[in-house]
């Protein structure tokens, strides 16, 4: 499709913006940031409303050799559509949650998220390697800012050990980049997407990518920056930290490793796997005993995003689907989540559980909201996080009952660490004067839940609306990977195993006579 | 041979002798006074002599029909290249050079004279095709850089620094003379051509010893580990003007001529040298990083961060093909625009009555007292450590693209992999101006020249920079087949 260049013009509102922000300084940057981010969540709707469901496979595509060696080329599928959408419908709740409780350098602060907003929609916009290497390194530069300027008490070794972290992970990615465009001889995403690289360069070239992508997503053992970095960002950034950019992790597996390494994958699924059960088993276990909320609901961002990965690799439609909702909805629910804990920490001021209790009784309106979201993160029924999950583990039960056991309990932990957060925090007696005296929810902040509240209702209810415009893509992306499809332990043969019992009995019975 | 064509090859050096020579006699006569007009007058010289050497890029001159002199210089695309950005660093050099003397009151008539002699000596290194031409270009740099680096008669840091630079340079023309002459006694002439005839047939020992010499004599010109010492001393004792052209222009020089003698002289046996210089690149890559983590000066940082980038440069040489090369000149170039960039910000941390400021300490908090100097900073730093969508990722890009193109994929991963080392003091410099709380020290104003320069520095760095990227990439690549046209 060629036309009115939406996707640039998606780009450049925010970076507009975003220098608009940095002019006006503390004056009128959280309007300019609240304008420019509703233009693009507009921009977004339009977008969804024209993609053509069944249509093309690439679509809105844009293409101006701009550079040397790669070029401008922009273009979504239904999987890149939905990721935009959610980054688009995030960024004005992040606006609207730093709206009184940044005071200091705000022209600053909006500016470096909407530049980051530029970089999340490039990233998943990009149809050129290098262009999508750019942008999803760019973003380290406005979000070390956010945590090392607005961030908390050890905001100077969090943003450190985000930002390190994360350019290793990428460095090596940039080297098999290198190497696969001399290879192939493009920079086309889509072409690179059906080239078949020599199974032993795709070892080497999948670890590379992994080496990124783990650290991104964060998998087990390569969280560990997780915490920290949300523990210590502004609301905001926990915000979009949990709800987009860990979802490039999983973005950068479906539309790189899977189909650019298909044997690789099925090499390395066993890794992805065992790397998952850890994770969901382990950090599970360690959001039990939280003593701070944030920390709790980074951990348990690691486990959902280990049901993602297993959902992945499981290399089935079922699975694939179920990774993209559970990373959808995880976008939705983590973000909630984050923004719950913000709205009572703009209170009190510390993100201590025990420094809450009842909250349900003075805050009601809260409770509810809080309860809805805990209630999609463990899984319930009617709430996004049960069709992601149930999916996910339906997918990876064909591959390997054993892997659908160990992640299957993650959803009890879930319930159990959530569970015994809420219970903490909203239930039970008002035993603190200063948590008991806070209000219930303004306007603004009602302003931000509700939305977030419809979504995962609506996910959880109507999947089918986000489903339809990515159904085409996992199906040609599970025909590209079904080649190195692994034999599964759940699909049992036919048996010929009475017959040959009965004739064996009849054997041994004439034996007998 | 056509004299008047050789001339009209030379026409940049001329221009540059005679102006020199003038300018000194000007300065001999009217004393400091005149010490503003002569620079104003030796930035005109330099912009005239850009002008007159750009021809040879844009048109791609390459081939004998750019030999003068018998085979003793080459006025060709690629030593063009160098050319603009030696002339045009050191202009720059001179520009910013007035407001920092006169605090001083340091600013005397033979500073813009020196910093001509010395771009007209390193024109020629990048030009020479014979060991005696590129030794006479590199001693009239050498000689006028010891001079320059001493110029602030009234600090003993800059003592120190000259008279340093002065002992190890020395030690390092002796170790490149004494190559120079094995390889002369091994191959029998000094002229680049001959002796790579010479070397077909095979190396002899005594060659391979000529051969390690010369890249160890070269190395201490562009400050390659091990040959880094004097790099830090230096740069923070000689004046912060001076600094700037000895990171730039002598750097670009010995750089493009490392180039010529590796690739050209020494070319047909790349295999010869290959590990020495990979050895050398990673090794500045890793030292030039981790000596700077533990830096409280930003000039002794941006030292060890020039010798980091020398590293990267390298693997362009290590790899030994058009390519390489070409992702060498264009790395040069945007090395070029961050050391002027990170050296001009370093003029402009001054406090309250004028005075240098150079600490981390003092810098702290710069973001919210001087917010765009600590953006410029900023762009400046990421930019070094290679992020995107700044600039410097392009330089780094492109080396590493040429390295994996040639096969050299460990020595990229290595290389990569390293630079995330380096990320962490980049990081630091921004951690002080971002994150911490204000010192207040910086207060002192800025001069138009120095913000000018910093603007478009800073736009050169920023993502647009990248629109450029074709043309620049266009302008390397023709360089670079200019100097593999013979090889």
């Amino acid at each position: 499709m060629t036309g009115f260049p939406i996707l640039t013009l998606m780009l450049l509102v925010p970076l507009l913006g975003a220098v608009a922000c940095l002019v006006s300084g503390n004056g009128a940057s959280r309007q300019i940031a609240l304008v420019a981010t509703l233009i693009d969540l507009a921009l977004g709707l339009v977008l969804w409303s024209q993609y053509d469901i069944g249509g093309a496979q690439w679509q809105f595509v844009e293409r101006v050799p701009l550079f040397a060696g790669f070029s401008w080329a922009l273009g979504i599928d239904g999987i890149a559509l939905m990721l935009i959408l959610l980054s688009v419908f995030l960024m004005p709740i992040c606006i609207g949650a730093s709206w009184e409780s940044v005071t200091k350098r705000q022209g600053e602060y909006y500016a470096a998220f909407l530049f980051m907003e530029t970089l999340m929609i490039g990233v998943f916009a990009a149809q050129d390697l290098y262009l999508f290497y750019i942008m999803f390194e760019a973003g380290l530069i406005p979000m070390y800012l956010i945590i090392g300027i607005w961030g908390g008490q050890d905001r100077i070794y969090a943003s450190y050990k985000f930002f390190l972290y994360t350019l290793l992970g990428s460095v090596l990615m940039l080297i098999a980049m290198l190497w696969m465009a001399n290879e192939a001889g493009t920079t086309d995403i889509p072409t690179l997407m059906a080239y078949d690289f020599r199974p032993r360069a795709q070892t080497w070239l999948f670890l590379a990518f992994f080496a990124s992508f783990a650290v991104k997503m964060p998998m087990w053992p390569v969280h560990t920056w997780l915490p920290d970095a949300h523990v210590q960002a502004p609301t905001a950034g926990s915000v979009i930290l949990a709800g987009v950019l860990l979802k490039m992790g999983g973005y950068g597996f479906i539309r790189f490793s899977l189909p650019m390494f298909p044997e690789a994958s099925a090499q390395f699924a066993w890794l992805i796997f065992a790397l998952s059960m850890v994770a969901v088993v382990a950090t599970s276990l360690i959001a039990l005993v939280q003593h701070d909320m944030k920390k709790l609901i980074a951990y348990s961002s690691v486990a959902h995003m280990a049901i993602v990965t297993i959902g992945l690799f499981a290399f089935n439609v079922q699975g694939l689907e179920g990774s993209m909702i559970v990373m959808l909805s995880h976008g939705l629910v983590s973000g909630a989540l984050f923004l719950c804990v913000g709205i009572i920490y703009d209170r009190l001021h510390t993100r201590e559980i025990d420094r809450y209790g009842g909250l349900s009784i003075n805050m009601p309106r809260y409770a509810l909201f809080f309860m809805l979201f805990t209630m999609a993160s463990i899984g319930l029924p009617g709430t996004s996080g049960f069709v992601g999950e149930f999916l996910s583990l339906g997918g990876i039960y064909q591959v390997s009952t054993w892997v659908a056991l160990i992640c299957t309990t993650g959803i009890i932990f879930g319930a159990a660490y959530m569970l015994y957060l809420y219970r903490r925090v909203a239930f039970g007696d008002q035993r603190h004067a200063d948590a008991a005296a806070m209000t219930d929810l303004s306007f603004r902040e009602l302003a931000m839940v509700v939305p977030l509240g419809l979504a995962v209702l609506w996910m959880g209810v109507y999947p089918e609306s986000f489903l339809a415009p990515m159904r085409k893509d996992i199906a040609a992306l599970d025909a590209r990977v079904a080649r190195a499809k692994p034999a599964g332990d759940s699909q049992l043969a036919a048996g010929k195993g009475v017959e040959h019992v009965a004739a064996a009995e009849a054997a041994a019975h004439e034996g007998a006579h | 041979m056509d004299w008047s064509h050789a001339l009209r090859l030379i026409a940049a050096e001329q221009t540059l002798s005679v102006a020199g020579l003038v300018l000194l006699l000007v300065a001999a006569w009217a004393g400091d006074k005149a010490s503003r007009a002569i620079s104003i007058a030796s930035v005109a010289v330099l912009v005239g002599a850009m002008a007159l050497v750009a021809p040879a890029l844009c048109g791609g001159a390459a081939g004998p029909g750019t030999e003068v002199f018998y085979g003793q210089f080459r006025a060709d695309a690629f030593a063009s290249f160098a050319k603009l950005l030696i002339y045009g660093s050191a202009a720059l050099a001179l520009v910013i050079a007035p407001a920092f003397f006169e605090r001083f009151r340091a600013m005397r008539a033979e500073y813009p004279v020196l910093v001509l002699l010395a771009a007209l000596g390193t024109g020629m290194m990048v030009s020479a095709t014979d060991f005696l031409t590129l030794y006479i270009g590199l001693e009239m740099n050498s000689l006028a850089s010891y001079v320059l680096a001493a110029f602030l008669r009234s600090d003993d840091r800059s003592a120190e620094a000259g008279l340093k630079y002065f002992v190890l340079g020395a030690l390092a023309s002796g170790i490149l003379l004494f190559g120079i002459s094995l390889t002369y006694g091994f191959t029998g002439t000094t002229q680049f051509g001959a002796i790579a005839a010479a070397m077909h047939g095979g190396l002899t020992v005594g060659m391979i010893v000529g051969i390690v010499f010369v890249l160890a004599g070269i190395g201490f010109k562009i400050a390659a580990v091990p040959f880094h010492m004097w790099t830090p001393d230096v740069y923070e004792g000689a004046p912060t003007p001076v600094t700037l052209f000895f990171a730039t222009a002598p750097k670009v020089g010995a750089m493009a001529m490392l180039m010529r003698v590796a690739l050209e002289a020494f070319g047909g046996q790349a295999g010869a040298w290959q590990q020495i210089v990979i050895f050398v690149a990673v090794a500045s890559i890793v030292i030039g990083a981790l000596g700077a983590i533990g830096q409280q000066n930003i000039k002794r940082l941006l030292a060890y961060s020039s010798i980091n980038n020398v590293g990267f440069i390298l693997i362009g040489l290590a790899v030994a093909t058009p390519q390489g090369a070409s992702a060498m000149l264009t790395y040069m170039a945007i090395y070029v625009a961050m050391t002027v960039a990170s050296f001009v910000i370093v003029l402009l941390l001054r406090d309250a009555e004028g005075n240098p400021v150079e600490l981390f300490a003092d810098m702290a908090g710069l973001s919210r007292t001087r917010p765009w100097l600590a953006a410029g900073m900023a762009i400046v730093m990421f930019s070094l450590a290679g992020i995107p969508p700044l600039f410097g990722f392009w330089g780094k890009f492109v080396v590493f693209q040429a390295a994996v193109a040639a096969g050299f994929v460990p020595l990229a991963a290595i290389g990569i992999a390293a630079s995330v080392i380096g990320a962490f003091y980049y990081l630091k410099v921004v951690k002080v101006m971002y994150f911490d709380e204000p010192a207040g020290r910086v207060t002192g104003a800025s001069d138009l020249a120095h913000s000018v320069i910093l603007v478009a520095m800073g736009l050169f760095l920023s993502p647009v920079g990248y629109l450029l990227t074709k043309w620049l990439g266009a302008l390397s690549d023709t360089a670079a087949a200019a100097l593999f046209h013979v090889a």
